[in-house]
């Protein structure tokens, strides 16, 4: 169960389109900065498989300039 | 390692927001992401959150822990503090999991033939105390000894050297701080008569120009570099990276300038050089306040047990200096360093322009450092030369890698030579203490004993025969480690550890005692910029544990000292502190009541008429200045500094045709030091697992090294093998190869030299000739 933490670059003059877009998807939790084009993506899935299929989501995003991993943990199914 | 918290998930969710917001911050100062924070704290929680400063760097950042059902569950900056501002590093954002590892020490351990078994913690007190007895009636005073370290809070220390120098009687106290600021100290000493340094991390918003001198901030101070960068943006303040090694330091950095190990000393003679010849000197400044000095040369390196040495200084004047600097032009010093004339003008400038404000940081590389005491003070000569010091935003600041390496090996005096006031060689500081401690003056030795390499150079040849250990881990650290294993090891030496986690010097123990970690206790640290700071109990301890101070106060009563130790369980912390603070009561360095840290993000010392002291030294701020001039430097008779002639001179080691790399060692950003902790946190562990050898490309390519090959190292000490990283993190010089020293499992100290400082005894860990080879 993988729970990975990223900062997400928005195209210029795009980031309140790429907070919803990455807002729309339920695996996502976004934190956009206040005073930059930046935000906080949480990503928290079930598997690796529906992981992967995430990462095809977050691709398809136009608005995604750069996608920076910050942190991973997989935690026990059981801890949810 | 880490599944006792509720919530767990949610728990964990929020440690990747926040590790997040940690690497925003260092990328984007300034980035702001207000309540957000909080809105990810694990839901239905009822978390109390409390100050603490963080329990890892010296940088002392101000924390806020959020605890819930007896547990400490998270930790977010404390914007109140202004040493951090709200800001933390990934170290700092985990601390808290580092409490609660599944290999927690609970209970004492006690070795009988040859198996540790568990006792109470009454009986392993009763043990420490009756063997310490034993070993000072067979053996002298000066058979048993105390080893601490920076990460003992300020009661801690106190409680040490009280008991082992006030008591006992002995000067055996020393502390690993030795090994990474010692010379750091005798700098200070030597050229202000002072330890400590004379600004504040406020100089880092008024500096146009940070010079960090071998010191690689952004990983070991990564919180204090995001403040440099800040400034870099919003005032275009500039960052030169001088160094032995390209860094994320270097990266970040408007400028990096490479340098051959050992030749700052040599670059630094050469700015000054430069500052003279162009007429940059401050001339009223000099004049006014400084004085001119040289010392023994040709020290040695400390290599042979029971080596002693003693400096003489020397009086010159101002026209022996520049006829001394003659032999540093740019041109003679670019070919003893490999800086170009050109790079080491361009350092100059800066320093000896009037209209530019100039910070130099440095931490280890100066300070482990063979001849570490004089590249201090050749970097105070840049700053005394131009006059800019103690005036915010001019500023020489040595920054420390423990959380209260300053607060209390250096203020609290846990070193063989020092008290709490001054040091034990002057008579009017003995009865000083003695009175303070309730204590006969003629308990407290004259002379100092041994500094920590002899300390364990002693206790291999069986002049110490009792050490206590407490939380360090020096057998990971100690330089050319098999040596002091296997002395540690030896019959007839019985050795107690204090710590939290096993460690290989648990291993070497015959009492393990489970120490209370952190926010399990109340204490108080002191960081790089005299702030000390105070932090509650918030959570028990598991099981047995208890805090080094309680250990020391329990042995001590079971030695005959209650009347010295009369502090009770409830309060002894604040009757400890209240105690300290009358050695410090004075303008040069009064300590802050324990009702004002309590109330605020610490406070720097001389805390004088109800005020902090930001730069010490200067009129307009330092209340203890009393000449009449703009600056006073009080610590010298005098009221002047010292510009010292310090030569450059070779290392103890220098690479050969048998050995024909250098050796150099430190840390990395996710683990600090031995990794005891930190390695028992996940996410800083899968970041980081093992140790690595770093290798510079073209040597790489020689010799068909490429990264995660493993690699021989061999130097006059012995072998390692480690898997190759290059072009990854860093990138040493051709010719150098670097070794985190984290990773217990990869110990790079056995192979390295004990070489050290013949002033401040501290060793070298940065600098020795080995063998590279493909395994």
């Amino acid at each position: 169960m993988p729970v990975k933490s990223y900062l997400a670059h928005p195209h210029n003059g795009r980031k309140q389109e790429l907070i919803e877009s990455l807002s729309s998807l339920e695996e996502c939790e976004v934190i956009p900065a206040e005073n930059q084009d930046l935000l906080i993506l949480v990503t928290d899935t079930e598997d690796n498989f529906q992981e992967k299929q995430l990462k095809g989501k977050l691709d398809a995003i136009e608005s995604l300039k750069l996608l920076t991993m910050v942190s991973g943990f997989t935690t026990q199914k059981n801890d949810k | 390692m880490y599944t006792s918290l509720t919530n767990r998930r949610a728990f964990i969710k929020k440690m990747a927001v926040l590790s997040a917001m940690t690497a925003a911050a260092t990328m984007f100062p300034g980035i702001l992401f207000a309540s957000d924070q909080e809105k990810n704290l694990p839901k239905g929680g009822n978390l109390n959150w409390k100050k603490a400063p963080c329990r890892f760097c010296g940088v002392g950042c101000g924390v806020m822990i959020g605890v819930e059902d007896g547990k400490a569950v998270a930790v977010k900056g404390d914007v109140n503090s202004p040493v951090n501002k709200g800001l933390c590093c990934v170290k700092g954002y985990h601390s808290v999991i580092a409490m609660y590892g599944k290999d927690r020490l609970t209970k004492p351990l006690v070795k009988k033939n040859g198996r540790y078994v568990e006792t109470s913690m009454k009986e392993a007190l009763d043990l420490v105390a009756s063997k310490m007895k034993e070993t000072i009636d067979n053996h002298g005073k000066d058979a048993v000894s105390i080893y601490g370290s920076g990460q003992w809070t300020i009661p801690d220390g106190y409680a040490a050297s009280k008991l082992f120098k006030g008591c006992i009687g002995t000067n055996n106290v020393e502390a690993n701080a030795r090994l990474c600021m010692a010379s750091a100290v005798t700098g200070f000493l030597t050229s202000f008569g002072l330890d400590e340094p004379m600004g504040c991390y406020e100089d880092i918003d008024h500096a146009d120009v940070f010079f960090l001198w071998g010191n690689n901030m952004a990983e070991m101070h990564p919180v204090l570099f995001s403040r440099l960068l800040d400034q870099r943006l919003k005032r275009d303040a500039k960052i030169i990276d001088f160094a032995t090694r390209t860094t994320r330091t270097s990266a970040a950095a408007d400028k990096s300038i490479l340098f051959k190990p050992q030749t700052d000393l040599a670059v630094a003679n050469a700015i000054c050089y430069e500052i003279v010849e162009n007429g940059w000197v401050n001339e009223s400044f000099v004049e006014k306040h400084c004085n001119f000095n040289k010392g023994i040369t040709n020290m040695g390196y400390g290599l042979e047990d029971n080596y002693s040495f003693k400096d003489k200084p020397e009086k010159i004047d101002f026209a022996a200096y520049k006829e001394f600097l003659k032999d540093y032009t740019p041109e003679k010093v670019e070919k003893i360093s490999g800086v170009s004339a050109k790079d080491i003008k361009y350092m100059a400038a800066y320093y000896g322009d009037p209209n530019k404000k100039v910070m130099s940081l440095w931490c280890m590389g100066m300070n482990q450092h063979t001849r570490g005491t004089w590249i201090n003070n050749l970097v105070y000569n840049i700053h005394l030369l131009t006059g800019k010091i103690s005036t915010p935003g001019n500023s020489p600041f040595s920054l420390t890698g423990q959380p209260s390496a300053c607060g209390t090996v250096r203020e609290v005096g846990t070193l063989t030579h020092k008290l709490p006031h001054g040091v034990v060689t002057n008579e009017e500081h003995r009865k000083f203490a003695a009175k303070i401690w309730d204590v006969p003056v003629e308990n407290i030795p004259a002379k100092p004993t041994y500094h920590t390499v002899e300390m364990f150079r002693a206790l291999d040849r069986g002049d110490i025969r009792f050490m206590w250990i407490q939380v360090t881990n020096p057998m990971v650290t100690m330089p050319k480690l098999k040596r002091y294993r296997d002395g540690a090891k030896k019959e007839g030496r019985f050795i107690v550890v204090s710590d939290i986690y096993p460690t290989p010097t648990t291993d070497i123990a015959d009492v393990i005692l489970p120490s209370a970690m952190w926010v399990e206790r109340e204490g108080m640290y002191g960081n790089s910029e005299r702030r000390t700071q105070y932090f509650e109990q918030m959570v028990n301890p598991p099981g047995e544990a208890m805090s080094d101070t309680w250990q020391l106060i329990e042995v001590a009563k079971r030695m005959g000292y209650e009347k010295q130790f009369y502090y009770s369980e409830e309060n002894h912390i604040e009757e400890i502190y209240t105690e300290y603070r009358k050695h410090h009561d004075n303008k040069k360095h009064n300590m802050a009541p324990l009702e004002v840290l309590k109330e605020n993000p610490g406070m720097q010392w001389p805390y004088v008429d109800g005020k902090p002291t930001k730069w010490r030294f200067n009129s307009k701020y330092d209340p203890a200045c009393s000449n009449g001039e703009e600056f006073h430097f009080y610590g010298k008779p005098d009221g002047k500094a010292i510009i010292w002639q310090r030569p450059y001179e070779p290392a103890a080691e220098e690479p050969d045709s048998e050995y024909p790399f250098w050796l150099n060692t430190g840390r990395v950003l996710e683990h600090w030091h031995t990794g005891s902790m930190t390695r028992r946190i996940p996410v800083l562990h899968q970041a980081m697992p093992h140790a690595y050898v770093e290798l510079n490309p073209g040597d790489a390519k020689q010799m068909q090294i490429k990264t995660g090959d493993m690699v021989k190292l061999t130097t006059r000490r012995g072998e390692i093998t480690l898997p190759a990283s290059v072009n990854e993190r860093g990138v040493p010089t051709p010719k150098q190869v670097f070794v985190p020293f984290f990773d217990e499992n990869m110990l790079i100290n056995d192979i390295t030299l004990d070489s050290f400082c013949p002033i401040s005894k501290e060793p070298d860990y940065k600098k020795c000739a080995v063998k590279v080879e493909k395994a």
